[in-house]
This record gives structure tokens, C-alpha cells and sequence, in this order.
């Protein structure tokens, strides 16, 4: 009998420990997969974050990195200038990367640096039991809004492919979501292409992943993926916001 | 021997450093350690080594720690406020077990305190800084020279204890030339990484470079296991310059620009016939307590003399142990000893003021 | 004053004088001499619009501070250098003074002081901005520290030999400020 399904390579053995319903599983398969599709494994490393996803480094089977909080960029550069030869990706969440993290964030995209950032954005801090994120929705009701986020105290979310897309040290800001087949698809063609990015040394590349949490938002899985489609998409919606193979098409 | 040359603290370190086989650095511009940073950016493009100035000193750190992760020597240099900010980043890569070099040319604080030479940061280098159970190796160096050679010194205990190392050095040693002579260019062979996170290339498992552990027995036993290895380094590490200390009644204890007039202190008394000599921790961790304690079986009394309001003064008496009384001057801030004063303080030792 | 006393100088005036390079061309003919030197600048915004100073020692021994808090030779090359060391330097110590940039003379009476007009001098003789070195030549008349050739490989040192005619000029500058001694 022929294999007709199995696990990406650069995916271990480790049992993820990630809730149900949640879309990091996928996404870490997306990752996988465009690694293995590209031969990479062998001289690749990603750096985890911190986050739900800091137990990444258990899980993707090239080497890895833990960063501190917000530092991915950093690391990123420290080890992507170390061997420029290596391919080398974070992969962090909404609070990690455009709260803690801004600073380093966006100086890395503005530096172009020749990294591959994957981008999950679920609205919400989820390790830390489901408090306002910097991309929590305007009276979204989290921990720390339990009346929903009020702009007026809390502020506004940060669409953050819009604001990077305006750097020139950008090659690619790509908003994308895996609530569906289709959806996968295109995500999957879009972080490939973000590593490919890399490989032909184009700089900066970022794919934002609209991904659900439905332990923290209180809601099945199902209901968790329609939130999502009714919620975020309106808010933070899904295309190319720099494209620097497409130039001209901004 | 290389002719000596007349080069700035900051810029001779700078040199060494290259010559010891850094080609990654990471800084963020900061009174008084800016000409190391300039000498880097002019330096490493024509070395075929990276310069980087960095968003902030935190992303500097975190450089340091990639390109540390990646198995190549890194460094990041910086002033008192700035090393604050890194504090974060030297317990991830105390954590991670990767060695790094860190340079602090101090200067006053707290907060923005000031930009001339202090020697206020010593807590900060040696009981912590950021945040766990970890130690750093802490280099002292008195003269530009020392700046050269203890760079290296540096690069190699971290490399061999895969742990972060630091030079405290302070505006004093930064800012002013000496004459030095600069280790011989040379291709230096630079030790093994094989835990490195530098592409498996599909000939080994993947390696992990990490600082979390959920199971607090699993991190415990990390921590002993790390403090194991600390233990070994205060056994074999520890470095002191003993000066006139054969007979000495009082030891003065001084480290970096305040042994140098510490030493000009006890050339004076000397000349007056008093037995007064000097110990210069060269390394602050771990803290040379075996030349203290030998010291302490002759002399009456210890007199620790710091740009700072007593810090190393605790060090002191640690090794000590209440054998005889242990003083303490220090002048902070961004003021400079003189000679003169500390002679004074001797004198009121010896005389029996105290 | 004696040349067999170590030497703890002060150079002090404004930033553009050339005070840092006065310093280092004392510091490098010290070392060809073979002996002990620091050469410690001001730093900070102080050296923005006010004075610059800075610190060498010319010694036999190995130096402990490097910053001179009490000079035994000091060049002011302004007003507000010479009020803010003049109280500073010690008994029978030298005081140079640019007196085409100070009018004020020097009230105390237990140091040497010379008067040079260096910097009118340096633009009667087409040196323009040296006269940083011309009061380096007089003190060097004053205090002649090490040998003439070990002074001139000093000055070779902190030249660039792509600016021949900078070392050339310096030279002059140099030797006026010796000829300046009556």
C-alpha cells in the first residue's frame, strides 16, 4: 500500500502541546512543509518566541533557538549575520511580535534584513491565560478588558503588514489564514515563497497568520474559525500588502 | 614584541578583540564607550566581519546571543545605562550556556547618572544583573594594555565555560592612551562548537539552544550542573595582582582605575617606611578571596578603595571573615580619587582614628 | 621647575585649538624617550563651545592616574582655562599662556609663567592654526624632556606621512615657539 498522507520531515515526533482546535498545528505544518519542499532542513534554524509557540523548538527538527520576549528579529540577525548562507526563520505571536517586540521588529523589516518571519495572529495572549493583545479587536472582551477594549483607554489595534509594507527594507508583507482548504493553500504558497524569498537574498519577508484561539476566546473550534471570518478578516484583511517580485502592483 | 603604539582604551580593546577572532559586533552608540563602536564599524568591513548598530541595546544583546547561538565569536560593548538594558539578554545566554563578551566602559549612575569613569556597576557585573541563578566572569583591567590582553582572556573562558563573559572597565581606561602592544595578526584557531545551532546539514540531531524548562527538578539540575562548573572556575579563575603585600600590615584592595591610584597611594607610604601593599582583583568574578585570605594571615587591616559607595567592599569582607577589620573609601559620581586622599585614609588606619 | 620631575600636564582650551594633538605629540615623544606616558582628554558636551582639555604624564614610573588634578605645567590657550586651573597648579610649577588670547596676567608669584602670543604668532607666519604647537615648542625650550630627535619623531607620529607639508609647517611652528625664549 502506497503512503498517501504523512508528517512534513522537519516536523519531530514530539507530541505537540497545543489546545484543540487551535491553528498553530497547521501553521507549524505550512512551515514544515516549505522546508522540506525547498531541501532546506539541513541549514535552516528558526528561532521560537515566546508565546504559545515557545515550545517550537521541540517541534520543527532543524535547529533551533529560544529568544527572549520580543527578540526574534534580533537573534534572527545575530544568526543569520553569523553564517549568511543559512536560512534562518522566527516564527512568533501577535503579543511577542508587535507589542514586546515592535522595536525589533520593525527595525529588522527596515534593515531588510534576509530573514523569514511567520507571523501568528490571534488576537489574544494565550499562554499567559487570555489577555488584550496588541491586536485584540475594539471591544473584544478579553482578561484585562472585561468590558471589551475600549480605544479610548486601550488604544487601537496594529495592522502590522500595513505599517511594514511601507518600508523599503520589505520584500514581502502577506496576510493570510488557514480557516479553510483554500485559505491553507494560499498560505502555504505564501510561506514558501517567504523562505524563497530569503534564498535569492530579497531581505525582509513576513507572512501574518490569522489564527484562532478558542481556549481563550471561549469558543469550539468550529465556532472559534467563524469568529474568525466575522471578526478578524473584516478588521485585518487578507492579501498582498508588499510584493517586491510584483513591484508596481502596490 | 610589536612596537607600542599610543591608542585610546576603547579603540585598543577594540583591535584586540578582531585580532582574538570576533567578527560579529552588535553595539548601540553610548558615552564614554563610542569609540570602540566607531573603530568596529571602521574595522570589521575590512576584516570581513559584521558591524551592526543595533535598534537599542536589548536588540543588541539579542544579536550577540544569535550569532553566539550560531557557534562565532560575538561581542557588544556599552556604558553602565545601556549594560542595564542588556541585562535581559546576558541571563538568556547565561541560560542558553552560550559564551559572549560584554564590555562595560562604566560611568555614574543611577539612571542617567553621569559620563565620567565610575566604578558603580560592580553589583550589577557580579551578582547578577538580570534576572536567575547565574554568574558572568568579570575581567578588571588597570591599563589600556590590559584592555588588550584580557579581551582575549575573555573570549576564550567563555568559550571554555560556554558562559557570558564581561570587561568592566570604566571612561577612565576608555577614554585614555597608553602606550600598548597589540597581539600579532594571525589566524587564531578558534575551539570547537559541535552544540552550536548552525544547520544540522543532515549529519545530526538538531541542536537546541534554550533557557526554559517547565520541570523545576529538570531546571534545578540544570542550575547545579551549571554551578558545578562555577565552582571549578572559582577553583582555577580567580586573578589578583599582589603588590608589596609580602609584609603588609594594611592591604588595600582596589580594582581597574582606582588601583592605579590606589598604587601611587602606597608607593607614597612606602617612601614613609610603612608596610602597606596591595591586592588588584583582576578577575571580580570570581573573586580572588585565596589572595585576600593570604594576605589576611599578616595584615592588621583591609582597606577597600572603589570609584563607587562601596560595592567590592562586601567581596572584601566575604573573604575576610571578620579576621580583622576591613574599611572602605570610594568616591562616586564620576570623582576620582587622589592619591592624596587615600594616603589619608591610611594614615588614619594606621593611626588608629578608625 | 625641573626636566628631571615627572611631568603631570595640563592643556586647556577651547574645542578646534588642537589641544587633544598637542597632547598626543608630547605623549609620543615621551614614549620614544622610553618612558612612562598617559594621555587622558576631556570628554562629554563640554567639549561643544566650551573648553577642552586634557591630561598627559610624562613619568619614570609606571602612572597611576592618569587625570592631573594638580599640574606642574600648564598651557592655557583661553581665558576661562587659565581661571579654571590657574589655582591648580603647583608651587614653582610653568604656566604657558597665549597671551594674544588672554589679556589677564597671572597674580600668583610661586609659579613660572610665559607669556606667548601663539596664536598672533602663528598667523604672522603663515601658520594659522598652530598655535597649539608653537607653545609646544616653548615649553619644550622650558622644559626640554626628551632629546630633540625623539620630540621630532613625535611629531612624525600623530602626522600622516601623506601630509608632508602639515610636518613641515609643524616643524616651523615648533621651532618658534622655542625662538621664543628671550
Amino acid at each position: 500500500m502506497g503512503i498517501v498522507f504523512q508528517k512534513p520531515k522537519s516536523i519531530t515526533d514530539v507530541p505537540m502541546h497545543y489546545c484543540p482546535g487551535c491553528t498553530h498545528g497547521i501553521i507549524h505544518r505550512l512551515v514544515a512543509e516549505a522546508i522540506d519542499e525547498l531541501g532546506i532542513e539541513g541549514r535552516t534554524v528558526g528561532v521560537a518566541s515566546v508565546g504559545c509557540s515557545v515550545m517550537s523548538y521541540d517541534y520543527f527538527s532543524c535547529d533551533m533557538v529560544q529568544a527572549p520576549h520580543g527578540r526574534a528579529p534580533a537573534v534572527a540577525t545575530g544568526l543569520k549575520r553569523a553564517i549568511p548562507e543559512n536560512v534562518v526563520f522566527t516564527y512568533q505571536g501577535d503579543g511577542d511580535l508587535a507589542a514586546i517586540g515592535t522595536a525589533e521588529t520593525v527595525h529588522a523589516a527596515t534593515r531588510g534584513e534576509n530573514i523569514t518571519v511567520i507571523f501568528v495572529n490571534n488576537a489574544i495572549y494565550g499562554m499567559t491565560g487570555g489577555q488584550m493583545a496588541p491586536t485584540s479587536l475594539p471591544g473584544q472582551v478579553t482578561q484585562t478588558t472585561p468590558y471589551g477594549r475600549d480605544v479610548k483607554t486601550a488604544g487601537y489595534p496594529v495592522r502590522v503588514c500595513e505599517m511594514l509594507a511601507t518600508l523599503d527594507g520589505v520584500a514581502l508583507a502577506q496576510r493570510v489564514t488557514v480557516d479553510n482548504v483554500r485559505h491553507i493553500a494560499e498560505a502555504k504558497k505564501a510561506i514558501k515563497k517567504a523562505f524563497e524569498n530569503q534564498i535569492e537574498g530579497r531581505g525582509y519577508s513576513i507572512v501574518e497568520v490569522l489564527s484562532t484561539c478558542p481556549t481563550n476566546w471561549g469558543l469550539a473550534p468550529t465556532e472559534a474559525l467563524e469568529w474568525l471570518r466575522s471578526n478578524m478578516m473584516p478588521y485585518y484583511p487578507l492579501g498582498v500588502y508588499k510584493d517586491v517580485t510584483k513591484e508596481g502592483a502596490v | 614584541m610589536p612596537e607600542k603604539v599610543l591608542m585610546k582604551g576603547n579603540e585598543a580593546l577594540a583591535e584586540a578583540a578582531i585580532q582574538a577572532g570576533c567578527r560579529h559586533f552588535f553595539g548601540y552608540p553610548i558615552t564614554p564607550q563610542t569609540e570602540l563602536a566607531a573603530y568596529m564599524s571602521k574595522r570589521m568591513p575590512k576584516v570581513g566581519g559584521t558591524y551592526l548598530q543595533a535598534e537599542s541595546e536589548v536588540a543588541a544583546i539579542n544579536m550577540v546571543l544569535g550569532a553566539s547561538a550560531a557557534g562565532i565569536r560575538a561581542m557588544t560593548s556599552s556604558s553602565s545605562p545601556g549594560v542595564s538594558l542588556k541585562s535581559e539578554g546576558i541571563s538568556y545566554i547565561a541560560g542558553s550556556d552560550l559564551p559572549a563578551v560584554i564590555i562595560n566602559v562604566q560611568r555614574g549612575g543611577p539612571g542617567l547618572g553621569g559620563i565620567q569613569p565610575a566604578q558603580s556597576d560592580y553589583w550589577q557585573a557580579t551578582k547578577g544583573g538580570g534576572h536567575g541563578d547565574y554568574h558572568l566572569l568579570v575581567l578588571a583591567p588597570s591599563t589600556v594594555q590590559e584592555m588588550v590582553d584580557l579581551v582575549s582572556d575573555a573570549f576564550d573562558l567563555g568559550d571554555k565555560y560556554r558562559m557570558p563573559a564581561m570587561i568592566l572597565a570604566d571612561g577612565m581606561l576608555g577614554q585614555m592612551m597608553e602606550p600598548v602592544a597589540l597581539p600579532e595578526a594571525g589566524e587564531k584557531k578558534l575551539p570547537e562548537k559541535p552544540w552550536a545551532a548552525c544547520g544540522h546539514q543532515g549529519k545530526r540531531e538538531h541542536n537546541i539552544i534554550n533557557s526554559l524548562y517547565l520541570q523545576p527538578q529538570t531546571l534545578e539540575q540544570k542550575i547545579r550542573d551549571r554551578y558545578e562548573r562555577y565552582h571549578l572556575i572559582e577553583e582555577n579563575e580567580q586573578r589578583a595582582e599582589c603588590y608589596q603585600t609580602e609584609d603588609a600590615e594594611l592591604v588595600l584592595v582596589a580594582y581597574g582605575a582606582s588601583s592605579r591610584i590606589a598604587r601611587s597611594a602606597v608607593n607614597k607610604v612606602r617612601e614613609m617606611g610603612k608596610k602597606v601593599g596591595l591586592i588588584r582583583p583582576i578577575t571580580l568574578w570570581p573573586f580572588p578571596t585565596k589572595a585576600i585570605q593570604k594576605a589576611a594571615k599578616n595584615a592588621k587591616a583591609f582597606l577597600a578603595v572603589e570609584m563607587s559607595m562601596g560595592q567590592m567592599v562586601d567581596d572584601v569582607k566575604l573573604a575576610v571573615q571578620c579576621q580583622v577589620p576591613v574599611h572602605f573609601y570610594g568616591r562616586t559620581g564620576g570623582m576620582i580619587p587622589t592619591p592624596g586622599e587615600v594616603l589619608g585614609e591610611i594614615e588614619k588606619i594606621l593611626g588608629g582614628d578608625r | 621647575m625641573s626636566v628631571e620631575k615627572d611631568l603631570n600636564i595640563v592643556l586647556a582650551g577651547f574645542g578646534g585649538q588642537g589641544i587633544l594633538f598637542a597632547g598626543k605629540v608630547l605623549a609620543y615623544a615621551g614614549l620614544q624617550e622610553g618612558k612612562e606616558i598617559s594621555w587622558l582628554p576631556s570628554y562629554g558636551p563640554e567639549m561643544r563651545g566650551g573648553t577642552a582639555n586634557c591630561s598627559i604624564c610624562i613619568s619614570k614610573e609606571p602612572i597611576g592616574s592618569p587625570l592631573v588634578v594638580t599640574p606642574n605645567v600648564l598651557v592655557a590657550m583661553n581665558l576661562p582655562s587659565l581661571d579654571k586651573f590657574i589655582d591648580a597648579v603647583e608651587p614653582d610649577g610653568l604656566v604657558l599662556v597665549d597671551s594674544s588670547l588672554i589679556d589677564k596676567k597671572v597674580t600668583r608669584t610661586d609659579v613660572k609663567v610665559c607669556y606667548v602670543p601663539a596664536t598672533r604668532m602663528a598667523e604672522d607666519n603663515g601658520l594659522k592654526g598652530l598655535a597649539n604647537i608653537i607653545l609646544m615648542g616653548r615649553l619644550y625650550e622650558e622644559l626640554p624632556f626628551c632629546s630633540e630627535k625623539n620630540l621630532d619623531a613625535g611629531l612624525q607620529k600623530c602626522i600622516p606621512a601623506r601630509k608632508a607639508d602639515m610636518l613641515e609647517k609643524n616643524r616651523q611652528a615648533f621651532e618658534l615657539g622655542r625662538a621664543s625664549k628671550e
